[in-house]
């Protein structure tokens, strides 16, 4: 036991999380800040999480204007024929989630997600980006690790009824319990560029075929300068055509990367909301876990898709052969 | 996001969720973000402060309201074109009837309770409309889906029992911290503040031979003559000193066990100042809501584990507040959570105890948690199943139950999934609710009463809500509001009436019918004769076959009172949720603690493992086998 107690406010309040999760991990989480960049449904439903959790402080930067497609998304924006009467979605986001829970800090950065330099990554614990190109992906993650406290990074992405979430917790110790004993474990993460550059042929077998459907798809996008999900079913034929390139440098076979697939990613490139609260509610349960130190953290991909109900746990690190 | 038979199917569906708590503000929202626009919600329930920290409809000033209510109001402000009707209500209300159900698509369950379960899951065989059944607590969660005809029924499968104690155990000789509340409150808070009239296995016989006029006396009535101090003193001193002293003398029963140390107020309050308190508890406020024995004492943290002396203290502030301050109450009260100062005198009358007999003390907040029975609750598993119950329910709209699954949402992974999807089970086919497989009743029929048959079996066992009983077309005995006079006193005469002295005699041989009109469940019973009956195997005093009853889940001490809990409940994967019903003790003298309706991984494996080579064929190539997933959570501990 460190620290100044909780009050007596969020006890009442924490009662039943407390009672899973102890009032030490409690306290840690109201000391952590969390950023969250890209508000679309899978964030929101991460935000949601972790601000009834109660961390310290949550700060939210996306500068879109609220549309009809992102307030179809996004219960935390109330029904407005004015679509929000101009306000960005992190500030129309930032009001609801005030509201959720008055201990937490909730605020807005405005500005570039590319624009912020290392030194503005210093001020968070965690970093959480939804629905990003794969030059933001790398680069937020190498900017959080080139800081002397370790900033753990999340990458998380919902598309059709499927979805990817990325974890880099760099070196990470926590006590595992053990049935009798406290075992004191440690694990070395890869970046997120560390990861997808381990070459196809050297990962498990049997591994999710998401894994490779939205590497290709990330690639596309990259390749034709597109912004994140602004891809239909014209582009298919170019996408099946950069599959097979990608199989053929990695011996893969492309029956890995079934066609079905792809054209679910490239063509319905909406969230389902079923599956944003999925991956928002195994999102927020790791970030709590990461802040806490309790329990084993997922290491480091984790896939969830609709079709076959399976929510997958993958470890592509350079340590595993 | 969804196809378009995907979209339609949502579009034109009419839903009915039971249930707006944890589970149940997730899923509305969820719904309507999906697109659903014809929801029906019911919840009998007002929302809590304790609520707040994952039914994200709810805000502090909405304390005290209906959760259906309110639920539906915070969700209209983001969809404020879709439809949804809120009932603040009983789903066991009698208007809640099969016609009533036969209105939706699918029922979306998020309960917190066996009962209402099977009540739901009745209904639902009997409209022929599909449930998605869910349940949470702590990391763990699980959906499935019950499909009339083609899945099991959510009764197919054995439920545990509540954990029961023996009665000697909790007044004699506890060894866990659970027994110690489980006396605290069903004993001696019953005894002190209850119902004078119930039945009561504490000892309240003092046997001083000093005065042996005084045997047959209830030492828990207050003298004429005594004030708050002198009665105080002299429970304390019963209760802690001399049964501890009286049940010593028994030699035999300490061969084996430690024993236990009678503690008398003068070894623990030497230099109290009790009259200090006194004062306090005279001049000070009235508001029973801020009534609290710690805050008099200069307690604050409700986490801090206190010790014997402290513990004392409590137990004398809060006694003297409930007689001076609630006095009203007394003879009224029964234990609840959510009343401070009861938590507060079970928790230290809990700790004395556990410190006469050797058991590590607790703190408050691990008391109220055994006390109260509360399970653990998150919002992200909530939030979770609450997804995987809207893809699942989709499933069923577009009548696509091949591919429906029941999904387990694990704390470990399990072959490398922490959301596992099984194929559904087929319907068990003797299963007395959704297979009319008739039941055997092994009871004395020259000795059992009708009302033994109603009690023991109809209500308990059967989870009937208004049972009407016949032999042949005779009726022996119905429950309903809409009954004539003298038929209910026909009704009442017959239960207090021997099976083989009835109008209709119930003998060896007889089949009897039980039904409940309102599940619209018939079940027959054979009726078998038995003279005999062992008192401490059948304690009923009959035996009903065809009806089984899991094994009782032991709810761990350690899961259920601290935060650790999070590796120690890796596979135990719950069929219930949230505030569940209080700890209760049965008739026949046995101590429940209705823990025990968590579904263990453990214990659905066996049918798993039967099923394991048929999954393969129906999801796709790289499906786990299903035998090694128990092992592997025991691995993963």
């Amino acid at each position: 036991m460190n620290g100044e107690e909780l009050t007596e406010q969020e006890t009442a309040l924490y009662d039943r999380q407390i009672r899973v999760w102890g009032v030490d991990a409690q306290r840690r989480l109201s000391k952590s800040h969390i950023f969250v960049s890209g508000l679309k449904g899978t964030a929101v439903e991460f935000c949601k999480n972790i601000v009834l959790a109660g961390v310290g402080s949550l700060t939210l930067n996306d500068d879109n204007p609220v549309t009809a497609e992102a307030l179809a998304a996004n219960f935390l924006i109330p029904f407005d024929e004015n679509m929000g009467g101009g306000g960005s979605l992190a500030e129309l986001c930032c009001d609801s989630l005030k509201d959720f829970n008055p201990m937490v800090h909730v605020s807005v950065e405005k500005g570039d997600l590319s624009s912020f330099g290392v030194d503005f990554f210093e001020k968070f614990d965690v970093v959480v980006i939804n629905c990003c190109l794969l030059a933001a992906k790398k680069s937020v993650n190498e900017k959080c690790r080139k800081l002397s406290k370790r900033v753990a990074f999340y990458s998380v992405d919902c598309r059709d009824s499927c979805g990817e979430i990325f974890v880099d917790l760099q070196k990470y110790c926590y006590a595992k319990k053990k049935i009798d004993e406290t075992v004191e474990c440690q694990l070395q993460y890869p970046s997120f560029e560390e990861a997808i550059a381990i070459p196809w042929r050297s990962l498990p077998k049997r591994m999710s075929k998401l894994y490779f459907a939205m590497r290709v798809v990330e690639r596309f996008e990259e390749v034709e300068k597109r912004k994140p999900g602004e891809t239909s079913i014209a582009d298919m034929a170019n996408v099946l055509k950069l599959r097979n390139e990608l199989c053929l440098a990695h011996s893969l076979n492309e029956s890995q990367i079934p066609d079905t697939l792809l054209e679910r990613l490239v063509v319905s490139t909406k969230e389902f909301p079923p599956v944003s609260a999925v991956l928002g509610g195994i999102l927020g349960q790791e970030v709590i876990k990461a802040i806490s130190g309790k329990g084993d953290p997922l290491k480091n991909f984790f896939f969830f898709d609709a079709v076959d109900g399976k929510g997958v746990i993958e470890d592509i690190s350079t340590s595993t052969p | 996001m969804a196809s378009g038979e995907q979209l339609s199917a949502i579009k034109d569906a009419k839903v009915l969720m039971v249930g707006a708590g944890g589970i149940g503000c997730e899923l509305l929202k969820t719904l309507a973000l999906s697109g659903f626009q014809d929801i029906h919600i019911i919840d009998m329930d007002t929302i809590e402060v304790s609520n707040l920290n994952r039914q994200f409809l709810f805000r502090q000033s909405h304390v005290g309201q209906s959760k259906a209510k309110v639920a539906r109001e915070a969700v209209l402000r983001f969809r404020p074109q879709i439809s949804i009707t809120p009932y603040h209500a009983n789903v066991k209300d009698p208007d809640f009837n099969v016609d009533f159900f036969k209105q939706f698509n699918v029922i979306l369950n998020g309960l917190d309770n066996l009962d209402a379960r099977r009540h739901v899951n009745r209904l639902c065989l009997a409209a022929g409309v599909p449930l998605v059944e869910s349940g949470t607590t702590g990391f763990l969660g699980q959906v499935t889906v019950h499909i009339k005809g083609q899945t099991e029924c959510y009764e197919c499968q054995p439920k545990p029992a509540p954990k029961t104690y023996p009665v000697c155990t909790i007044t004699s000789t506890p060894s866990k911290f659970v027994h110690c509340i489980v006396w605290a409150k069903d004993l001696l808070f019953a005894k002190l503040f209850g119902d004078k009239n119930q039945d009561n296995d504490l000892n309240v016989r003092s046997n001083d031979t000093a005065s042996s006029s005084d045997n047959s006396e209830d030492v828990f009535e207050r003298k004429k003559d005594e004030d708050m101090e002198q009665y105080a003193n002299r429970i304390y001193n019963h209760v802690f000193g001399h049964n501890i002293e009286s049940a010593l003398s028994n030699e035999e029963t300490w061969k084996n066990r430690n024993k236990p140390r009678p503690i008398y107020v003068k070894d623990v309050l030497t230099d109290e100042p009790l009259q200090q308190l006194n004062g306090n508890l005279e001049t000070d406020n009235n508001n029973f809501s801020t009534l609290s024995a710690m805050s008099y004492l200069g307690l604050k943290n409700p986490q801090d584990i206190w010790s014997l002396k402290e513990n004392s203290r409590v137990f004398f502030a809060a006694l003297k507040l409930f007689f001076s301050k609630r006095h009203k109450e007394i003879g009224n009260l029964s234990f609840d959570k959510d009343d401070h100062m009861a938590v507060e005198f079970v928790t230290a009358a809990a700790n004395i105890r556990a410190a006469s007999f050797g058991i590590p003390l607790h703190s408050l907040f691990e008391a109220k948690g055994i006390a109260g029975n509360i399970v653990h609750a998150v919002a992200t598993t909530n939030a979770i199943i609450a997804g995987l119950i809207v893809i699942e329910a989709i499933k069923v709209l577009q009548n696509d139950a091949k591919n429906c699954r029941m999904t387990y949402c694990l704390e470990h992974p399990a072959r490398k999934m922490l959301l596992m999807p099984v194929e559904p089970f087929e319907p068990n086919k003797s299963c007395y609710v959704c297979s009319e497989t008739p039941l055997l009743l092994e009871v004395n029929t020259k000795r059992a009463k009708l009302r033994d048959v109603v009690e023991k079996v109809v209500t308990s066992k059967l989870g009937m809500n208004l049972p009407l009983i016949s032999h042949g077309l005779n009726l022996l005995y119905e429950v309903g509001d809409d009954l004539e006079e003298d038929m209910v006193a026909n009704y009442e005469a017959n239960l207090e009436k021997v099976l083989s002295e009835l109008p209709y005699a119930i003998t060896g041989g007889t089949v009897i019918t039980v039904e409940d009109l309102q599940q619209e469940l018939v079940c027959s019973i054979n009726i078998k004769h038995r003279e005999e009956f062992d008192e401490e195997k059948e304690p009923d005093g009959m035996v009903l076959h065809g009806w089984t009853q899991a094994p009782a889940v032991e709810k761990k001490d350690a899961a259920a009172t601290n935060g650790a809990s999070t590796s120690t409940t890796s596979n135990s994967v719950p069929n219930n949720l949230e505030d569940d019903d209080d700890l209760t003790i049965l008739e026949s003298g046995v101590e429940t603690i209705s823990s025990g309706k968590k579904r263990k991984l453990s214990d659905v494996s066996n049918p798993e493992e039967k099923r394991a080579k048929k999954v393969p064929e129906q999801i796709d190539d790289d499906i786990v086998m299903l035998d090694d997933i128990s092992k592997e959570n025991e691995n993963s501990r």
